[in-house]
């Protein structure tokens, strides 16, 4: 290079040592470092050894002990075996599970109603939009806490059991519940389950080759007979290999209850009603957004080309919406999540509930505390990840 | 410029400084409520902080003006009034199954008056003391008549609501399996919300202490609606908790409590206590009222204490026949000794 050189490069500062003066930057900088580290070590150190004195003082017991202990806890609806003889690890597992399966559920449904209601609001039907709008506007408006116990009174005021709704044969629906028929699980059932997600899996790979192949020599595949007989073929195959079992497990009227069958409690029923419709309306203003955030011209071109709206819709405004979409998406699900921790409220034996009677029963409210903090932060954590990974797929990529 | 960034920049320096020297400072000072502690904070703070239920009728429930009453509650104004002579300087912390135990634990309660029972876990590992059992008490069931059950044995098959973060709860399991009967919990932390989950119908059964359940049927429109089963499966020795290690205070509580029982077996009572403190010549009284013997002193107090509290609160039969009459709740195991039941006072000596 010339002397006429990147000025910038002129500009680099001088390399020299660290004076011991308090007018060097690079010294003052350290020392505030270092002071600023030691206040917020400080500070640790006195919450810590403030708490550890005082719980040794009033003789309260501390750390993790308990953990293999009996709980003794009644718990109402579990996804694993579980009976009160368990220990409190086993119990909060349980209630782990529970968060589970309320936040995954409740993300997949707010996903699909939150889409079509925000879909529905940029209508041109004036009814439909009007109604999604003000849906949106009333159901944002509300608490959750009182959108849920409103739910749930709503669900006890179905008939009891004796008089329970019963629209098909096996179904039953009662203030206990939701009682379907189910089959009697086995391993074969297990089995297939695992066949089930193989296939999935199978198949989003065979449409990958098969949009690879349709890019070299222009042909058109179809994915969905083959898909079809992977995610329908497959699971039925490896059930009917183990044999088939089938048992019917039908819920039947048995004293106070239903005995048998698969019940959606009124507890579960209430919370997930309300996280889905409470969430939806934010997710359909996040994708009302995204939708108007593709410029008009995009429909126009596409239309000026003979495509139809349904077509345009999917093929070209959504895969640009979803840009905009996922961000704001990610905090729906995470507050989603957190919000499931109001189903203390209402009954519903998730992680905080558990924890919460696990430390008033043992007396260690800092374990409990730290149990739910951690069990909320690795979900949270997970679902970031997943979005941003996902986020970091769809991004435009420019050429 | 500069040399004024310098000059803020050194005050902030000073008082970081400052702090982190303050810290270790700090944490040498005793950990607040704690040793014997409570008695000097609740002295000079001049009002007792009480953890109280958040409504449970004839135990602690506030009325329309937020004063509150009942048997628990009683007992926060007995210790009011021996240590200030005054049942206004009380701060009702209204504590939740759930919470309570941290309520205490923290030291925002000096003392809990809530239908808490005294186990061995939570004298120990939960750093509690209980000095005085002051309402012996059993887990039972109640159900709705229409039910046609007659006997707990019978709710094999039921669901059952119940508070979580109670022995209730674990009484109930244990209860179960020893008796070979399944049930399904419906449990839920607010005591308005079970209790209406029970009467909407969601369980065939509530469960809680007999009292409770007493208290409960007695606030219901529909009170004959509901019948308590026979069976009593557990022993509830309820009474006030204080935080362990905290000798001084915890004998104020259970003296408070002899005190109460002692007049009634003295026949002392809220109408005739100035009287009896004047003439009676029985030497127990005459100490116990504070004539003599300086026992109120020895407790933290002064000797007149004894008179002030039953003059404002009665005696312990007072107490009880104020608050859980009403509810249908007879003396049964809360009788005096002497009566066949189980309430003793110690001596005053
Ligand atoms: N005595 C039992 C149960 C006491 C208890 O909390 N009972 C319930 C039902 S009567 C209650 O008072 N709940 C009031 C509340 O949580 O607000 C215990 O100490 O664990």
């Amino acid at each position: 290079m010339s002397d006429t050189a990147d000025p910038r490069l002129l500009r680099a500062p001088p390399k020299k040592g660290i004076r011991l003066s308090w007018t060097d930057e690079r010294l003052r900088g350290i020392v505030w470092q270092l002071l600023v580290v030691g206040l917020v070590g400080g500070i640790i150190w006195w919450l810590v050894s403030n708490t550890a004195h005082n719980l040794e003082v009033r003789r309260i017991a501390t750390g993790w002990g308990f953990l293999n202990r009996e709980a003794g806890l009644p718990i109402g609806e579990s996804l694993i075996d579980y009976n009160p003889t368990n220990t409190y690890s086993r119990a909060l597992l349980v209630g782990v599970l529970n968060t589970l399966k309320v936040a995954v559920v409740g993300i997949i449904l707010a996903t699909i109603l939150g889409t079509l209601i925000g879909i529905a609001r940029l209508s041109k039907n004036w009814l439909l939009s009007r109604l999604a709008a003000t849906y949106i506007e009333v159901i944002r408006d509300l608490p959750l806490l009182l959108q849920l116990l409103f739910w749930y009174v709503i669900l006890q005021g179905l008939p009891a059991p004796r008089q329970s709704l019963n629209p098909m044969t096996g179904v039953f629906l009662s203030n206990r519940g939701l009682k379907l028929p189910w089959v009697q699980w086995q391993d074969a059932h297990s089995f297939a389950l695992l066949g089930l997600v193989a296939g999935i899996v199978a198949t989003f790979l065979y449409a990958r080759s098969a949009r690879a192949k349709r890019m070299t020599d222009g042909q058109p595949r179809k994915v969905w007979p083959v898909g079809l007989g992977l995610i329908l073929g497959l699971p039925l195959l490896i059930w009917a290999a183990l044999g088939a079992p089938w048992q019917g497990d039908i819920p039947a009227l048995r004293g106070f209850n239903f005995q048998g069958g698969l019940t959606v409690t009124p507890e579960y029923f209430a919370l997930l009603l309300g996280l889905v419709t409470y969430t939806a309306g934010f997710i359909a203003e996040i994708v009302r957004a995204g939708i108007q955030s593709v410029p008009q011209g995009q429909w126009e071109a596409a239309e000026a080309l003979g495509l139809q709206r349904g077509r345009i819709m999917r093929q070209i405004v959504l895969p640009q919406a979803l840009r905009v979409i996922i961000p704001p998406m990610t905090s729906q699900y995470l507050n989603l999540t957190k919000n499931s921790s109001l189903a203390v409220a209402i009954g519903y034996q998730d992680i905080v509930s558990i924890s919460n009677t696990t430390l008033n029963q043992t007396g260690q409210a800092i374990e409990g505390i730290a149990i739910i903090m951690a069990v909320y932060l690795c979900i949270s954590l997970s679902i970031s990840l997943f979005m941003n990974w996902y986020n970091a797929r769809i991004a435009l990529v420019e050429r | 410029m500069r040399p004024m960034r310098l000059a803020t920049l050194r005050t902030l320096g000073a008082a970081v400084l400052a702090s982190v020297v303050a810290v270790p400072a700090m944490a040498q000072q005793p950990a607040p409520a704690s040793g014997a502690a409570t008695m000097e904070a609740v002295k000079s703070r001049g009002t007792l902080s009480c953890g109280v239920n958040t409504g449970l009728a004839g135990f602690a429930q506030p009325d329309s003006q937020g004063r509150w009453a009942g048997f628990d509650v009683d007992y926060c104004r007995a210790l009011a009034v021996a240590l200030f002579n005054d049942d206004s300087k009380i701060r009702y912390v209204p504590t939740t199954a759930q919470n309570r135990f941290t309520a205490l634990q923290s030291g925002e309660v000096d003392v809990m008056a809530r239908n808490t029972t005294a186990t061995l876990s939570r004298d120990t590992s939960l750093g509690f003391d209980f000095p005085a059992v002051n309402f012996y008490d059993g887990q039972g069931f109640m159900v709705k008549s229409s039910l046609g059950v007659k006997s707990a044995k019978e709710l094999d098959g039921a669901t059952v609501c119940v508070q979580p973060g109670t022995t209730t709860e674990q009484n109930l399991t244990d209860w179960a399996r020893a008796n070979n009967i399944k049930f399904t919990p419906v449990v839920i932390e607010r005591l308005e919300e079970l209790v209406s989950a029970y009467v909407a119908g969601r369980c065939d059964a509530y469960t809680t202490d007999i009292s409770g359940l007493a208290a409960t049927r007695s606030v219901q429109p529909q009170a004959a609606e509901h019948v308590i089963l026979p069976e009593v499966i557990s022993k509830e020795p309820l009474g006030p908790a204080v935080r362990h290690g905290d000798q001084r205070w915890s004998d104020l509580v259970r003296w408070t409590h002899y005190l109460l029982v002692a007049a009634e077996e003295f026949g002392i009572n809220s109408a005739n206590v100035e009287e009896v403190a004047a003439t009676d010549t029985r030497p127990e009284v005459q100490r116990m009222l504070g004539k003599n013997g300086g026992l109120g002193a020895m407790l933290g107090v002064d000797n007149q204490w004894a008179v002030r509290v039953i003059k404002v609160i009665g005696n312990y039969g007072e107490v009880f026949d104020r608050n859980l009459k009403a509810l249908g709740i007879q003396r049964g195991p809360n009788a005096q000794w002497s009566q066949g039941g189980q309430q003793y006072a110690q001596p005053f000596r």
